[in-house]
C-alpha cells in the first residue's frame, strides 16, 4: 500500500513545481556582545513567563541549591548520578538529611512510577538562547528527556559563556545540521496554557515551575 | 457525532444553516468576538514594527516557497535521512489509507490506549473516531482538544480548539464527565482538573500520536511546536511515536527553520518563541532509558498533490496553520468555526476545504468572504488568500477539463449565466447600451424598496439611486466630445 501511494504521490509533483525560488538568509553571527549582557537578557525574557533565574558564582551552586530545595519543600529530587554535578548533589546531600536523591538508573519501563512521584528534577543545559529566552536540552543517556518533563519542578543549571544571541547562531555555530542527538528540546518557560478564555495557566501537563541556576562566567 | 444539521440536503443548505444558527447565538457570538479581540491583540504586541513584520513575511514565503517547488526531491530526502537513523516512513495518498497504517502500527504493538497532541491533519483523517471503531481509545491531551472531546466536538480554531467555550461551560462539562471533578469556575482548579486526569492516561498509554509542524529535509528531523508538554508527552513517554504529517510541511534545511518559527508563534499567540520546541531525529538508542523505541512518521497526501499542480492554488500549501487569517477575518469572527462545516475553518479553510473535499461538497464557503483582503495581510507566509478565493470562485463555473480544482464546473446557476448573458448582449450593442442606461432613472420610481429582487439586500441597506443623467450625457454636455 505505502509502495503504491508513494509512487503514486511522488509522480504527481514530478515536473509541476514550476520556477525555483532562492533564498538569502540574513546575517547568521550578530552583533558581538559579553556574555554578561546575554545572560541579562536570557533572564529578562524567562521572568516574563515565569521562570525563577538566578545568576550565581560557580562555586556557590550547590548552596543556591539546597536553598531552592529548603524553600520549595523539595522532598525527592531526580538526577544524573554520573555526572560531575550529579557526584557533588551526592557529595552534598549525603551530609544533609531531608531530601532523597533518586538517581535515574533504569529505563523508563522500570522507573516510571517512581518518576511520576517525584517533587523535581535537576538537569544539565545543551546553550541558552538570549533573544527568546530559551534553555536548549540536549538529552543522553545519563539525563534522559523525561527528566525535565515529569516532575512537577525544572531545575536547569546553564553556563553563561554558552549563551547564544538566537537561535540561528547557535545553529550554525554549533552545527547541528551534521550532528544531533535523538532529541533536542528548546524550553522557553514552565509548561502552559490558554485553552480556557485565554487566561494564562502554568503547570498543565509539564512542569509546573521552572528554576534555572545561571553561572557566571568568572 | 452530534450533527443538528445530518438530515439536511445539501452540504450549502447545511452551510446556510449553520452560519445563521451561529449569528441567533449571543453566547458563541461573545466568546468568538472576545477570543479575536485577545488573538489578534496578542499578534499585534509580537509585530510592534510593520516594516519588521514585512521583511520577515517575505523571507518565510520564500523559504516556504524554495520548499514547495521542491517538494518532490525534499520528501524523498526526508525519507532517506529518516530512515538511515530508524524512523519508519509511511506514504498514504488518502486519509483512509493513513488511518489503516496508524491501526496496523497500534494493532501491532497490542495498544488499547492511545495519546495524542494537538494536530488538525489527524482532524482530516477522523483518526479518533476510527480508532474508536476498533476498540482502540484516543484520547485528546491539549487542554482545549480535551475539552472539546469530552463533549464530543471537533475544534473551532486550529490553534485554540475550544475558544468557544467559556469558563461556565467549562466547568459544567467537567463537572458531568470527569469522575469526582465536582463544580468550579476557578481557572486554577480547571487546569488541575485536567492535569489529574490526564497524566493517568499518559502514565497507561501504548502509543502517542502527534502532527509534524516542520520536517528538516537535510537532517531528518521531525519538530513539534507546543506550549502545554503534552507534545513532548506524546513523543517521549510511550513505546511507539507515530508522527503524521501533511506532505508540505518539510522545509529543506535546519538553518531556513528558525524564522519560521519566529512567524509561527508570534502569528499565532504573539510569543517569541513556543513553550517547547521538541525535535526528533530517531528512536530510542541503545543505552538510553526514556522515548519511543518506535518512532514512524506518515506523510499524508489527501488530494495536496493535485492542488500542487496548479502554479497559482498551490500557494494554499505554503501555509504553516498559525490561525492569524481566522482571527482577523471578518467573517470567523462572527461565526465562529463550527459553521463552515469543514476541518479547516476560516479564510484558510475556505481555500483548503474545497480544493480538498469539493467546491460542490463543501457547500460554497469559499464565497463566505467579503473580500477585505484581512487574511492575505497578516497571513506570515505570504499566501494571496483574497486571490486563491477569487479563482476558485471562477473554477465553479469553469466547465473545462484542463481544471484541475476538484469538482470544478458544479457551481453554474442558471439564473446567475443568463443575467451575465444579457449583460453581455448589452454591452455589445451601442443601441441596446444607451436604451438600457436611460431606463434606469425610470426603474428609480417603479423599484419596489423592501421587497422584489432586492429585498434581502436592501432590507438593512440604502437602495442607491439611478442618477437622472448618465455619465455620457453629463460629458457631453461638459462639450466632451463624444466618439
Amino acid at each position: 500500500m505505502s509502495d503504491q501511494a508513494r509512487q503514486n504521490m511522488l509522480m504527481r509533483l514530478e515536473g509541476s513545481g514550476g520556477r525555483s525560488t532562492t533564498v538569502t538568509l540574513p546575517q547568521a553571527v550578530l552583533e558581538e556582545r559579553t556574555p554578561a549582557e546575554r545572560s541579562k537578557e536570557l533572564q529578562t525574557m524567562m521572568e516574563k513567563v515565569r521562570t525563577e533565574v538566578h545568576r550565581i558564582e560557580p562555586v556557590k551552586l550547590l548552596d543556591k541549591l539546597a536553598e531552592i530545595v529548603a524553600g520549595k519543600g523539595i522532598g525527592s529530587l531526580v538526577f544524573a548520578a554520573d555526572s560531575i554535578l550529579g557526584k557533588n548533589i551526592q557529595q552534598k546531600w549525603s551530609e544533609t538529611k531531608g531530601l532523597k536523591l533518586i538517581p535515574y538508573e533504569n529505563s523508563i519501563e522500570e522507573f516510571k512510577e517512581e518518576l511520576f512521584a517525584v517533587d523535581a528534577g535537576i538537569t544539565s543545559t545543551f546553550a541558552g538562547i538570549a533573544e527568546t529566552g530559551t534553555l536548549v536540552l540536549w538529552p543522553d543517556q545519563h539525563e534522559p528527556r523525561l527528566m525535565s518533563l515529569v516532575p512537577p519542578i525544572h531545575i536547569a543549571i546553564l553556563d553563561e559563556k554558552r549563551i547564544f544571541h538566537n537561535f540561528r547562531e547557535m545553529l550554525v555555530k554549533e552545527k547541528w545540521n551534521q550532528e544531533m542527538p535523538t532529541n533536542v528540546l528548546l524550553i522557553s518557560g514552565p509548561s502552559k496554557t490558554g485553552d480556557i478564555e485565554f487566561s494564562l495557566q502554568y503547570g498543565v501537563h509539564g512542569p509546573k515551575e521552572l528554576v534555572v541556576l545561571i553561572l557566571e562566567e568568572q | 457525532m452530534e450533527n443538528p444539521n445530518q438530515n439536511l440536503s445539501s452540504p450549502k443548505e447545511k452551510f446556510v444553516k449553520g452560519f445563521q444558527k451561529s449569528l441567533n447565538d449571543p453566547q458563541l457570538r461573545k466568546n468568538f468576538r472576545n477570543a479575536s479581540f485577545a488573538l489578534k491583540s496578542m499578534r499585534q504586541t509580537a509585530f510592534p514594527d510593520e516594516a519588521a513584520f514585512k521583511e520577515l513575511q517575505e523571507l518565510g514565503h520564500r523559504i516556504k516557497m524554495k520548499a514547495l517547488k521542491n517538494l518532490g526531491p525534499l520528501l524523498r530526502q526526508l525519507e532517506q535521512k529518516c530512515q538511515e537513523k530508524g524512523i519508519q516512513v509511511h506514504w498514504a495518498e488518502s486519509t483512509d489509507e493513513a488511518n489503516q497504517i496508524v491501526l496496523e502500527i497500534c494493532q501491532r504493538n497490542n495498544a488499547a490506549s492511545v495519546i495524542k497532541g494537538k494536530s488538525m491533519v489527524t482532524e482530516e483523517m477522523h483518526l479518533n473516531h476510527f480508532l474508536e471503531q476498533h476498540k482502540i481509545e484516543a484520547i485528546e491531551t491539549d487542554l482545549g482538544e480535551y475539552i472539546i472531546q469530552l463533549d464530543h466536538e471537533t475544534p473551532s480554531h486550529i490553534i485554540a480548539p475550544a475558544i468557544h467555550k467559556d469558563k461556565k461551560q467549562i466547568a459544567q462539562l467537567f463537572n458531568d464527565k470527569i469522575e469526582g471533578a465536582g463544580y468550579t469556575e476557578v481557572y486554577e482548579e480547571l487546569n488541575a482538573i485536567a492535569r489529574k486526569s490526564l497524566r493517568k492516561k499518559f502514565y497507561k498509554a501504548d502509543v502517542g500520536i502527534t502532527g509534524v509542524n516542520f520536517a528538516i529535509a537535510e537532517t531528518g528531523t521531525i519538530c513539534l511546536v507546543e506550549n502545554e508538554g503534552n507534545g513532548r508527552m506524546c513523543s517521549t513517554l510511550p513505546p511507539v511515536h507515530i508522527a503524521v504529517m501533511g506532505m508540505e510541511k518539510v522545509i529543506p534545511t535546519l538553518e531556513e527553520l528558525p524564522p519560521l518559527l519566529t512567524l509561527l508563534a508570534r502569528s499565532a499567540t504573539g510569543q517569541p518563541i513556543s513553550t517547547y520546541f521538541n525535535m526528533i531525529n530517531s528512536p530510542r538508542k541503545e543505552g538510553e532509558k526514556d522515548g519511543p523505541k518506535e518512532v514512524h512518521l506518515v506523510i499524508l497526501d489527501n488530494r495536496r498533490s493535485q492542488i500542487y499542480q496548479d502554479e497559482h492554488l498551490q500557494k494554499t500549501l505554503l501555509c504553516i496553520r498559525c490561525g492569524a487569517c481566522l482571527n482577523h477575518c471578518p467573517v470567523y469572527s462572527r461565526i465562529g468555526g463550527h459553521a463552515y462545516n469543514q476541518v479547516y475553518p476560516g479564510p484558510i479553510g475556505k481555500i483548503l476545504a474545497p480544493q480538498m473535499n469539493g467546491l460542490e461538497s463543501t457547500g460554497g464557503v469559499h464565497n463566505a468572504s467579503s473580500l477585505c483582503g484581512a487574511c492575505g495581510e497578516v497571513c506570515p507566509v505570504k499566501i494571496p488568500i483574497p486571490e486563491i478565493l477569487l479563482r476558485l470562485r471562477y473554477e465553479g463555473v469553469n466547465k473545462s477539463r484542463s481544471s484541475k480544482v476538484h469538482e470544478h464546473g458544479t457551481q453554474q446557476n442558471f439564473k446567475e449565466s443568463m443575467a451575465w448573458k444579457f449583460w453581455e448582449k448589452i454591452h455589445a450593442s451601442p443601441v441596446l447600451y444607451k436604451t438600457n442606461s436611460g431606463l434606469g432613472n425610470l426603474l428609480n420610481s417603479v423599484m419596489p424598496k423592501n421587497a422584489g429582487p432586492l429585498k434581502n439586500w436592501s432590507e438593512f441597506r440604502e437602495v442607491p439611486q439611478f442618477a437622472a443623467k448618465s455619465l455620457h450625457q453629463l460629458a457631453r454636455e461638459k462639450g466632451v466630445a463624444d466618439e
